[in-house]
């Protein structure tokens, strides 16, 4: 299973759809994904990771530094994700507090903060 | 010796093979369904950070994942022949994921700490080496 990536704009948010798997091999593309979308002004993300099979630490390091850029641009990432095994890993990290983690991607746009 | 014994070139597209073959090992082992999710997931943080580990060092080489059954347990090593040792306490400005410096490192050992009760991260004969272990359910038969 690669990963996937498609995006698509709903409003003033960019909402990226990720699925597969996001490991160490396939997080780069995640990476390279953000950037671009970032340097083209794209600086409301909405990742919506529910087709996801597997995330690591690669892969969170890569939504970090995501969120990063956004923030340096006063814009915001949202997560979408109702995948128990996925939460987990962003419990067992503390990165719960870090993103806001939505049920759906509407919910996700409809958010101001 | 080990029951599989796993050696790959230290390259990002050969961990998710180490990840399918572990939990593949580990359910015939009689380790819980509900805990091969976990087992995929350390193995997985175990092999990038010997990957990336490799690619920080410049180093050649392996990296060996062991999966061992015992009576009781369930125990995975891996090891990386990157020059080591390196701890948890290393500055892990390294990232497994090739120099984005987003903490990787630091992430997955936190994953890994997180998700296992019994893990060890020591020194191996030519770099760092991870030892964590499962218990097994007496019930299993492994066929």
């Amino acid at each position: 299973m690669d990963l996937s990536l498609s995006t698509r704009t709903v409003g003033d948010r960019t909402v990226v759809e990720v699925g597969g798997e996001i490991d160490v091999y396939t997080a780069p593309k995640l990476r390279e994904q953000l950037v671009e979308l970032v340097n083209d002004g794209n600086y409301h993300l909405v990742v919506d990771m529910e087709g996801v099979d597997f995330l690591d630490s690669t892969g969170l390091g890569v939504l970090v530094g995501g969120l990063k850029r956004v923030r340096a641009h006063e814009g915001s990432l949202r997560l979408v994700c109702n995948q128990e095994r996925i939460l987990k890993i962003f419990r067992i990290t503390g990165l719960t507090k870090v993103f806001p983690i939505h049920n759906s991607v509407d919910e996700a746009v409809a958010a101001t903060d | 010796m080990a029951t599989v014994e796993l050696r790959f070139s230290a390259l990002p597209e050969h961990v998710r093979t180490a990840r399918l073959v572990a939990a593949a090992v580990a359910r015939r082992a009689g380790v819980d369904e509900s805990v091969l999710d976990e087992v995929r997931l350390a193995v997985g943080e175990a092999c990038s950070r010997a990957v990336g580990l490799h690619r920080l060092t410049g180093a050649d080489g392996a990296v060996r994942v062991a999966l061992i059954e015992e009576e009781k347990r369930f125990l995975i090593e891996v090891e990386d022949e990157a020059g080591g040792p390196r701890s948890g306490s290393d500055g892990g400005s390294g990232s497994a994921a090739g120099g984005d410096s987003d903490g990787d490192d630091e992430l997955g050992l936190a994953v890994i700490t997180g998700l296992v009760e019994d893990v060890e991260v020591g020194k191996g004969a030519e770099g760092a080496l991870i030892r964590m272990s499962w218990p097994v359910s007496t019930a299993s038969i492994g066929v």
